[in-house]
């Protein structure tokens, strides 16, 4: 029982499995799938594909973090793809051809990883404290994003590109395959590879790690690289669902809630150990959260404040002041503090897929 | 706007050596302000006209209080996302409790409070959970935006006479006017001034930026400092949303949405740095009036867009930000 309590994915879960009980009483079929025109349907496959995107700009956040970075700019970011691809699927003549899809997703992906270079050479190659340089681009990302619609809800209709937000493949919602795969392949190569202990050597001590031959400056590099081009996949992914590229609104405070993500994952905001099934959890946890405001028929005015509720109580119970306590009231031989082996965050990652 | 590198290298060629470093930021907010002062004078008529200074002054007497208490966190080497939210829950608490019939003086004390108790809680949070200051007042965040959406969904209009006789109280010389919200705003920034520079409270503010373990080991109360730095902010937030209440005569639970950015975004301009321990209440000030002056110039301008304002803000950030890192590389 100790152990459990000690695993660092036992608050994360634990609030998952609440939700979903939650949800399973007030609604007893909440957790049904049935499968409808060779589709599977029901709740859960559509918590899978609203978590997509956040799952995805929270992937790149946590990379992020685990260098002691924070990036603000995710946001501004999702509305600059999503702009770039409606307009340039709006303008060309036949936005049903998969060329055209295909141009407008790799302009976008392209720009969105520009945008992260950006972000990443400000930060480790002029060392400007990751907070103020992308929130620059945080603040100017949306001009940009209504630049290119020209201050309007870009519209259009293109069947290959709406496949990609609300499409089926194999019967599951074709985002959530992409953010899922994307995700799972992430996890192999960081955690397969001694990628994400240099990482974690970064974010730990970036002058220690520089003179061990750790190349930090790449590395944070990368990853700001990475957070761009995730946040630009996402912002596809988004705008298909819609189909339309709203400068103001689209991805607004995706960057609270993927930060909140990554958090409620048990990833600490000063950097060095990260945690990607602590990041999945998180992202689910806050997509059914969503889900359950709606569920339990709480009303959507009310929806934040039950948001900073959970919040402010999965913060808490995180703390290291709470974790003392808990500490030493179920007298842990060992501080919970104490670094877990890297290998153990994967054997949980099968679990939680 | 680039201009300005060059304008303020020469400036500090001129001035003696004997010029501490410390005001070298705040001095290029002060030449980026006079620039675009003159710019803007230069290209369009009427523009340096006290009308339009006053204006100034009037339309973002809120933003200055709040780069008030933001600068006091920042210093400390804290951040605080909520303040817009608090801004907008503090409206809101105004309007829907002065509709309710009560006289403003039990309502503006109640709305300001309430965003001292959410300040300090805030602080709490941050110095007791030592949860991160980002996420604890981003939870701080969501809840008073929540908690504005509880009392009133709806944007609620402010009749009560007393309250919108103080709100119009303008005092009128030749052809500046300063309304209530500017002279509210003009206090709160002379007291953060007196605050941070001559008591212990504001030398401890700074000391906790400077290094927390060196503040601590030197006796000094950096628990209550910093739970009070918050305090502040919280307050001051309170006090803003007081101030737009006045000035929009209304209360709606979807003010201020990112009006922390601008907060944020102000007190960098105006040379604070985010990792704490060097910054100017005054310098937030100018920031403050930077911002303004993007936003009148681009009206002057009337053939640029509005996204514009935010392009040139995230620029300036920028070239502000770059020269800060260029000053302190200097220095090390």
């Amino acid at each position: 029982m100790t152990k459990l309590l000690r695993h660092h994915l036992f608050w994360p879960v634990a609030a998952l499995v609440v939700l979903l009980v939650a949800n399973t009483v007030a609604r007893p079929s909440f957790l049904a799938i049935t499968v409808r025109d060779g589709h599977l349907f029901g709740a859960p496959i559509d918590i899978l594909r609203t978590t997509a995107p956040l799952l995805l700009v929270a992937l790149g956040m946590t990379l992020v973090i685990a260098t002691r970075g924070i990036d603000l700019s995710v946001g501004a970011v999702v509305a600059v793809s999503g702009a770039v691809a409606l307009s340039h699927l709006a303008s060309s003549p036949n936005p049903d051809s998969p060329v055209t899809v295909l141009t407008a997703v790799g302009l976008a992906l392209a720009l969105c990883l520009v945008l992260g270079v950006w972000n990443g050479f400000l930060v480790s190659v002029l060392g400007i404290q990751p907070i103020i340089a992308t929130l620059i681009l945080m603040t100017a990302g949306r001009g940009v994003a209504m630049l290119i619609t020209g201050g309007m809800i870009t519209t259009v209709n293109s069947g290959p590109f709406k496949t990609l937000g609300s499409g089926f493949w194999l019967g599951l919602p074709v985002a959530a395959v992409i953010a899922f795969g994307v995700f799972a392949v992430v996890a192999f190569v960081v955690r397969r590879t001694a990628l994400g202990m240099l990482l974690e050597a970064t974010g730990i001590n970036p002058a220690a790690s520089r003179l061990s031959g750790v190349r930090s400056k790449t590395l944070t590099w990368t990853v700001y690289t990475a957070s761009g081009l995730f946040a630009g996949l996402a912002g596809l992914l988004i705008s298909a669902d819609t189909m339309a590229a709203d400068a103001n609104n689209a991805g607004l405070f995706i960057e609270l809630d993927a930060i909140l993500a990554v958090v409620i994952g048990g990833t600490a905001l000063s950097g060095g150990k990260f945690n990607l099934s602590g990041t999945l959890v998180g992202a689910l946890v806050i997509a059914t959260l969503e889900r359950t405001v709606t569920v339990l028929g709480i009303s959507p005015l009310v929806t934040p404040l039950f948001m900073a509720l959970v919040v402010i109580v999965v913060t808490l119970l995180q703390s290291p002041r709470m974790r003392e306590r808990l500490a030493s009231a179920t007298r842990r031989p060992t501080p919970p503090s104490e670094p877990q082996p890297a290998a153990r965050p994967d054997s949980t990652e099968v679990k939680a897929r | 706007m680039t201009t300005s590198a060059p304008a303020r290298a020469s400036r500090a060629l001129k001035i003696p050596t004997r010029l501490d470093r410390r005001y070298l930021p705040v001095l290029g907010t002060f030449v980026v302000l006079a620039l675009m002062l003159i710019l803007g004078g230069s290209r369009y008529e009427n523009f340096l006209s006290p009308a339009v200074v006053s204006n100034l002054f009037i339309n973002n007497a809120h933003l200055i209080v709040l780069a008030v208490g933001m600068t006091f966190v920042i210093l400390t080497g804290g951040i605080d996302l909520s303040v817009g939210s608090v801004l907008a829950l503090s409206t809101v608490v105004t309007a829907t409790l002065l509709q309710a019939g009560l006289p403003p003086a039990v309502v503006i004390p109640l709305a300001v409070g309430a965003g001292t108790v959410i300040g300090l809680a805030h602080g709490v949070m941050v110095h007791y959970f030592q949860v991160q200051p980002f996420v604890a007042t981003l939870a701080g965040m969501f809840f008073a935006r929540g908690l504005c959406f509880v009392i009133a969904p709806e944007s609620i209009a402010i009749d009560n006479a007393s309250f919108v006789g103080l709100a119009s109280w303008v005092q009128i010389f030749g052809g500046w006017r300063m309304s209530s919200g500017v002279l509210i705003a003009l206090v709160v920034v002379g007291a953060g001034f007196l605050v941070l520079h001559f008591t212990r409270f504001g030398r401890t503010v700074y000391a906790i930026g400077g290094g927390e373990q060196s503040a601590l080991l030197m006796g000094l109360p950096v628990a209550r400092t910093k739970v009070l730095a918050y305090v502040v902010s919280g307050t001051c937030a309170g006090l803003g949303g007081l101030l737009f209440a006045m000035y929009s005569r209304s209360g709606y639970s979807l003010t201020g949405v990112a009006m922390e950015l601008d907060a944020i975004a102000a007190v960098v301009i105006g040379g604070t740095l985010l990792t704490g321990g060097t910054g100017f209440v005054l310098g937030s000030v100018l920031g403050v009036l930077v911002l303004g002056l993007i936003q009148t110039i681009i009206t002057f301008e009337g053939t640029l867009s509005s996204w514009w304002t935010k392009i040139v803000i995230g620029v300036l950030l920028l070239i502000f930000v770059v020269l800060q890192r260029a000053l302190s590389l200097r220095k090390t």
